[in-house]
């Protein structure tokens, strides 16, 4: 496809020519119209004096007969700019007038007529008149015309005016439109351009914006943000992968490496035997890992599930907290429960239980004060630590809160730690893949919930909101 | 335990043959099928005790084999593998006619464990025994009583559930998700020790005073109660 054809084809082109055709319709039927309001106002105004002048010689036949009428019309005929005149007998012949010649049988017909003549005097020259036949008394014909000369002069110069306008509204529209054309077209072969550099791997690259504020310019800073949002996800899955990859790199390097050792020299069977055990220890670990990562992309991708169901959210939480109870206890802190009872909500109840599993598991992981640095928060908190779980209903909302007493985490680190394997213990010497946030967050952000991490002056206090179940007459029974 | 007959529908050759191994290692027979189809006929035919079937298999989907064995009545228990799917595949699988499911990846020893309890439900009748009885500790489900040597050990009802499915499974290793499923109701990876920490409380109140432990850790795969000395 050439440039021009190119051009011919953009809509800009088209919907001026589309723009240039009403154009010129309008104006030629504006031109048209003038035109003919024009010719009637010529005609009426031959027409008014053409009878004002009949009136004046049928005035003179009655008064002073044909012989009147003859000097009247012979001394009219003479002044400058005169009317046609004409008289003749019934028959035809003519008696007085400065007609030489006229269409055969015109006089015959009384009334208005337009017709062509020829003047005495003239020759060979083709005229046009308006006249108006009248019959005397006596049979005599009284013809009194004007010349159209006037109006047909008119009518050749709106004609021409008529097509030189059309001629160069064609030429100036057609011109008009290529030039927008050409002006939207450059723009968006730029845009295409810079489209097809960031499909062929530039994704840095960004669409032209030129400030003018245009339809372009937002379809292009929108265009942009589009970019922007794409290349942010990128760079988090690139992240996700790096991380990923790193953090299962250490796990499996260990597990070759125990793999080495117990084949580098002889040992016993028992030897043997414990080494395997551990191995497949550590490879559990792994399959965990692996069953985490795949949950947590499960869950992100889902969307409504058949799993759905309606169920209550305070056994759940009940369970959970029953379920961690002696895990607790070991490590010498207390649970308190204080739940409504009865908060309905409809969701996956294994995903929204493994949730509150794991901010238990959290919250006794990282939320509990260190006994070799914090005895005083130690003191203070009685002679156990306290994690407290709340759940309550708050108008459309349910509104769980697992809140612990630890070293809680620093502002900043608060949306980071959502990431997969984001641990905020450097050192790495407690278990934790740095996954259990993470799906916290996909589980509840599926279920159409929030999730906040607060302060809770010492600790973290974790505040999810889910939507409530709305009670219809029919799930009430 | 006698040993059982286990029909493996895997698509995957080398999964599969690993799977054979690893069962006839542990003392079962286990046969193979490739596809779907192939799996239909061989269960429909053969006299299996347990049927481990993937979900995604070529000639005939998982679930349709599961669906049309069913209808069939041919009643042998199904464990249901599954790559990567839905957050409620277990969900789809258990209403299409599984009996239980795991996801890949997974440990053998969870396969094991689930394979062999799964048996058992094949192969007693369906109403439980009152009272289980392991060596000198006995349990009565209808008077929620447990004595161990004629003395009573009193129990908090968590610790009853729990106690009773191992004895109900006893001489088998009974995993921490199978015990999460089983005695929670709640299926999912527990990722710490927290099933541990009632294990350990539960010895404590039926072991500890007794020359003969009952309940026993197996490393890597999960818990068992039996008898030592038989």
């Amino acid at each position: 496809m050439t440039a021009f054809v190119k051009l011919l084809r953009t809509t800009a082109f088209k919907l001026s020519l589309v723009y240039l055709l009403a154009f010129a319709l309008v104006a030629g039927a504006m031109m048209v119209w003038a035109g003919w309001r024009a010719k009637q106002l010529f005609d009426d105004q031959i027409a008014s004096t053409i009878e004002v002048e009949i009136a004046g010689l049928a005035e003179q036949y009655r008064q002073l007969g044909i012989r009147g009428l003859v000097e009247a019309v012979e001394r009219r005929a003479r002044q400058p700019g005169a009317s046609l005149y004409l008289v003749t007998t019934f028959a035809g012949e003519t008696v007085v007038g400065n007609l030489a010649a006229l269409p055969p049988g015109v006089i015959q017909r009384p009334g208005v007529v337009e017709t062509g003549y020829q003047r005495i005097g003239e020759v060979e020259q083709r005229r046009r008149a308006l006249a108006r036949i009248f019959i005397l008394p006596g049979g005599f014909r009284l013809l009194v015309g004007r010349d159209l000369e006037d109006r047909e002069a008119l009518r050749r110069i709106m004609t021409s005016a008529l097509t030189t306008t059309l001629l160069w509204l064609t030429l100036i529209g057609t011109i008009g439109g290529i030039w927008v054309a050409r002006r939207v077209l450059l723009r968006v072969d730029a845009m295409n351009a810079s489209v097809q550099k960031i499909m062929q791997g530039d994704f840095l690259g960004r669409l032209p914006v030129n400030g003018s504020q245009d339809e372009l310019d937002r379809l292009a800073e929108n265009l942009n943000a589009m970019l922007d949002r794409i290349e942010e996800l990128m760079n988090e899955l690139r992240q996700v992968s790096d991380n990923i990859a790193h953090d299962l790199k250490t796990p499996l390097t260990r597990l070759r490496n125990r793999a080495e050792e117990a084949l580098r020299r002889e040992r016993t069977g028992e030897d043997y035997r414990a080494t395997l055990e551990t191995m497949i220890d550590d490879s559990d670990n792994l399959i965990k890992i692996f069953n985490a990562l795949l949950m947590i992309a499960r869950v992100e991708a889902g969307r409504e599930q058949d799993g759905n169901s309606i169920f209550d959210l305070s056994q759940v939480a009940k369970d959970m907290v029953d379920l961690f109870e002696p895990l607790a206890e070991e490590a010498n802190a207390r649970i308190v429960l204080d739940v409504d009872q009865g908060l309905k909500i409809k969701g996956n109840r294994e995903l929204i239980g493994q949730a509150i599993a794991n901010l238990l598991d959290n919250a006794l992981k990282y939320g509990l004060p260190d006994p070799a640095q914090n005895q005083a928060v130690l003191e203070n908190v009685q002679s156990s630590a306290l994690i407290s779980v709340r759940l309550s209903h708050e108008k459309d909302k349910v509104k769980l809160v697992v809140a612990d007493c630890g070293t809680g985490i620093a502002e900043q680190n608060r949306e980071r730690v959502l990431s997969r394997f984001v641990r905020l213990e450097m050192s790495r010497t407690k278990p934790g893949s740095g996954l259990g946030l993470s799906l916290v967050s996909a589980v509840i952000k599926l279920h159409g919930g929030k999730m906040n991490l607060e302060d809770n002056e010492p600790g973290l206090r974790v505040v999810v909101t889910l939507p409530a179940l709305v009670d219809s007459p029919r799930s009430v029974g | 335990m006698s040993p059982m007959r286990i029909l493996i529908v895997e698509d995957d050759p080398e999964a599969g043959s690993y799977l054979v191994r690893a069962f006839k290692e542990a003392g079962h027979v286990a046969d193979l099928a490739n596809d779907g189809l192939d799996g239909y006929a061989m269960a429909s035919e053969g006299d299996y005790d347990v049927l481990i079937i993937d979900r995604m298999l070529p000639r005939m989907d998982g679930l349709s084999l599961i669906g049309g064995l069913r209808q069939q009545k041919v009643s042998t228990p199904v464990l249901i593998l599954s790559a990567l799917g839905q957050v409620d595949d277990r969900v789809k699988g258990l209403r299409a006619g599984g009996d239980d499911y795991l996801a890949k990846p997974y440990a053998f020893s969870e396969l094991l464990a689930r394979v062999e309890v799964l048996m058992r439900r094949n192969g007693h009748s369906l109403s439980e025994p009152v009272a289980y009885r392991v060596a000198d500790l006995e349990l009565d489900r209808l008077a929620h009583k447990l004595t161990r040597k004629g003395r009573e050990i009193v129990l908090q009802p968590r610790e009853f559930r729990l106690l009773e499915y191992l004895m109900q499974n006893a001489g088998k290793v009974v995993t921490r998700t199978m015990l999460l499923e089983n005695v929670w109701d709640y299926h999912f990876d527990p990722q710490t020790n927290v099933i541990d920490v009632h294990v350990s409380r539960l010895r404590a109140k039926i072991d500890k005073g007794h020359e003969v432990p009952l309940l026993h850790t197996i490393r890597g795969a999960g818990y068992m109660i039996r008898d030592s000395l038989r």
